[in-house]
């Protein structure tokens, strides 16, 4: 058991190092969630793959380092301690990348991972609809076989991106009458500008257009775009929340640096005594989960996969996020009501974090029912 | 970097494990209790001949050098089986002799530690735990740590010099404790002077780093075996026709024991990488207040029988809440993160 990185990690972290002193912007880009920021974050996405620097674990072929867990690791924690932007593709990087990886063809990856390496296509998430959030086997549109391809009809809702992305990818059911609604399901790609997709931006609680509605009407996607084979999809989207709630979401990279400009904060605020306790939790949570995914990937390199273990994550990092920006706007007291602060824009998207990818109330279900052994009740 | 224990030593817990199992120790608990030592002392004898106090020990004084991760990894399981005796005590006491500048008291006073021949107590605070029973009675007077200039507020008083001592028996029973295993003593005065000066104060600064250490390690598992004997009592447990466990209610209590108690792990084994003052502190706030919660927790999901103390439950509870505030408050810990120099 160590801590130690090797030498040749250790010149991989100062490499990025070096290349994000030089290149990240010494003003903070406009709020991707913006039109504005969106652009200007997806330049920002240009700059980093031209020097390989935006997909850093992916195999080299599609514009990544093929550097391993460990070195990603070291990438985030170099990334977020220099400020750099927040990640617009990421819901491509993230989601739909790994499904590829494990599920998708050899066409598909080529095709597919360099455009979202370079930022080129951003990709929205497309699981949510309205009578189906944590019960997303009850979804409900439809994909209908057509020639070369597939119909898809219905209603998407709380899709993150879209209202600026360019293509989705999602779950439909392609087979009405299968015995259970885990059956019968296809996991697709398709584009957002196609004929028949209206997409209707919702503003978070902010107002910031942060996702969408997706009306679909009869868009084509042709059967190169089904992911896995028609039918599988439950299994293949399992393998991508999989991948969300677990090591490559949230990187503790980020809340370290989170929580060093929070004991900044703090100093700057000249240390009051009745904030104490709550910095240090945070300085505490963010060590713990830099160490805690430290163990994850050494066992995921032993070749565990990622489990119900990740419920864990999810529960306490989301949570985790909450309680730092808290803590942060209470320092900044009447200054903590200003909207358009770095502070302000992590709370309002931190406030999301208990219920997107997989309610903190279905991770609770997972970890009682899947690490505790506890019997299935009523939900 | 490889951050997870070996198949050595993930043997060695389940060794200990094994051997505390097959102990009855919750008899041995109950003993020490009501100041019956023996069957306590003699399995003091067993986890010593497992290695455990020798983790602390160089192998110039017949020890094995000291090695905190394997030490964290013994005092888990020293905690999930709530073995009694001063066993954190006997460690700080080991640590604090070997930092010595003098060698003649840890050549004195470490084998017999090292092989469970002794046990010790060490006080820096208001008490000596088990200072009836116990062979090595070391007490600090006077300032335990070299002060910091931030602490400082005005011209400092000039403080009296940092004693070690070898203190005599206890005059007086102990004074009853939340947890009826931990027998409390005033210290008594006086005794034989050990070393005294400023080393003795640095010497005590570094006991106090590996008693909280080892007390981090023993919550952890205290917190692991009330999550793990709640989980089988709400399994067991039927109310309204099916188990109680399958209610949602139940279910996130304990899903959030969880959370708190595998967070806390990685921090106590990471403190024991580095040794260093935050670290330990950060370990000891988080498993000692992921062991509290999970008592909470198993008492609430136990219902009346867990408030008895009959049920052995109890020798956990009442461990979770002594643990927390022993060797520095949650408060004290926390002043350690936020103060100290260095930053993750």
């Amino acid at each position: 058991m160590d801590l130690t990185h090797s030498p040749a990690d250790e010149a991989f972290r100062a490499e990025a190092r070096a290349w994000l002193d030089a290149h990240t912007p010494p003003v903070p880009l406009p709020s991707l969630e913006t039109e504005e920021g969106f652009a200007a974050h997806r330049a920002w996405e240009a700059e980093l793959a031209a020097d390989r620097w935006s997909v850093v674990n992916w195999p080299t072929e599609y514009g990544g380092r093929d550097c391993g867990l460990i070195r990603w690791l070291l990438f985030e924690e170099e990334y977020h301690a220099a400020g750099a932007p927040g990640r617009v593709g990421q819901n491509g990087v993230s989601l739909l990348a790994p499904t590829l990886f494990e599920h998708g063809t050899g066409e598909q990856r080529a095709r597919v991972l360099p455009p979202m390496a370079t930022g080129e296509v951003i990709w929205a998430q497309a699981w949510s609809e309205p009578e189906a959030g944590s019960d997303l086997a009850s979804l409900r549109s439809r994909a209908v076989r057509t020639a070369g391809g597939w119909l898809l009809s219905g209603q998407k809702t709380w899709s993150s991106r879209a209202a600026f992305a360019d293509r989705a990818f999602g779950l439909f059911r392609s087979d009405p009458d299968t015995p259970g609604p885990h059956q019968g399901l296809t996991y697709l790609m398709f584009d957002l500008r196609a004929q028949g997709v209206t997409v209707r931006p919702i503003g978070r609680l902010d107002g910031k257009p942060a996702f969408a509605e997706l009306f679909l009407d009869e868009v084509f996607v042709p059967d190169d775009d089904v992911i896995g084979e028609p039918g599988q999809g439950w299994r293949v989207a399992m393998s991508t929340a999989g991948n969300e709630r677990g090591l490559t979401l949230r990187s503790p990279g980020r809340f370290l640096a989170s929580a060093a400009r929070l004991a900044g904060l703090w100093q700057a605020r000249g240390r009051p005594q009745d904030s104490a306790d709550r910095v240090a939790d945070a300085l505490i949570g963010a060590r713990a989960y830099q160490l805690f995914t430290y163990a994850a990937a050494a066992r995921f390199l032993d070749g565990a996969s990622t489990g119900p273990e990740s419920s864990l994550n999810k529960v306490f990092w989301s949570e985790y996020d909450i309680a730092l920006h808290e803590t942060a706007l209470d320092l900044l007291g009447a200054d903590g009501e200003w909207a358009d602060t770095g502070w302000s824009e992590g709370y309002v998207f931190a406030l999301a974090g208990p219920i997107y990818a997989g309610t903190n109330e279905i991770q609770r279900d997972i970890i009682a029912e899947r690490l505790l052994g506890l019997p299935k009740g009523r939900r | 970097m490889r951050f997870l224990l070996d198949a050595e030593q993930q043997a060695f817990a389940a060794s200990l494990d094994a051997m505390l199992t097959a102990a009855a120790t919750p008899a041995a608990v109950r003993d020490w209790s009501r100041g019956a030592p023996a069957s306590g002392r003699a399995l003091w004898r067993r986890v010593a001949e497992a290695g455990v106090f020798a983790l602390a020990i160089p192998e110039a004084y017949k020890g094995l050098d000291p090695r905190p991760v394997e030490l964290a990894v013994a005092f888990v399981e020293l905690g999930r089986h709530a073995v009694p005796g001063p066993v954190v005590e006997t460690v700080a006491a080991a640590a604090l002799l070997t930092a010595l500048d003098d060698p003649g008291p840890a050549e004195r006073l470490l084998p017999a530690l090292a092989s469970g021949d002794a046990t010790a107590t060490l006080t820096l605070g208001p008490y000596a735990l088990d200072a009836d029973t116990t062979d090595v009675r070391l007490t600090v007077s006077g300032p335990t740590a070299p002060a910091r200039p931030s602490e400082v507020p005005g011209p400092a008083a000039p403080a009296p010099p940092t004693e070690l001592r070898l203190a005599p028996a206890p005059g007086a029973p102990p004074r009853p404790c939340l947890d009826p295993a931990r027998r409390l003593f005033a210290p008594a005065p006086g005794g034989e002077l050990l070393a005294t000066g400023a080393h003795v104060a640095a010497a005590s600064a570094q006991a106090l780093t590996w008693a909280r250490l080892a007390t981090a390690a023993q919550a952890l598992g205290v917190g692991l075996a009330l999550l793990d004997r709640t989980v089988t009592h709400v399994r067991q447990r039927t109310q309204f026709g099916v188990p109680v466990g399958s209610f949602q209610a139940v279910k996130h209590r304990l899903a959030d024991a969880k959370i708190a108690l595998e967070f806390a792990r990685p921090l106590l084994f990471g403190a024991a990488l580095t040794m260093t003052e935050q670290d330990v502190a950060a370990a000891k706030v988080t498993a000692c207040e992921a062991a509290y919660a999970t008592a909470r927790t198993a008492l609430q999901l136990h219902g009346a029988i867990g408030y008895t103390a009959e049920y052995d439950l109890s020798l956990w509870l009442t461990k979770a809440r002594a643990l927390r505030g022993a060797w520095g408050s949650p408060a004290q810990c926390r002043a350690l993160v936020v103060g100290g120099d260095r930053r993750w």
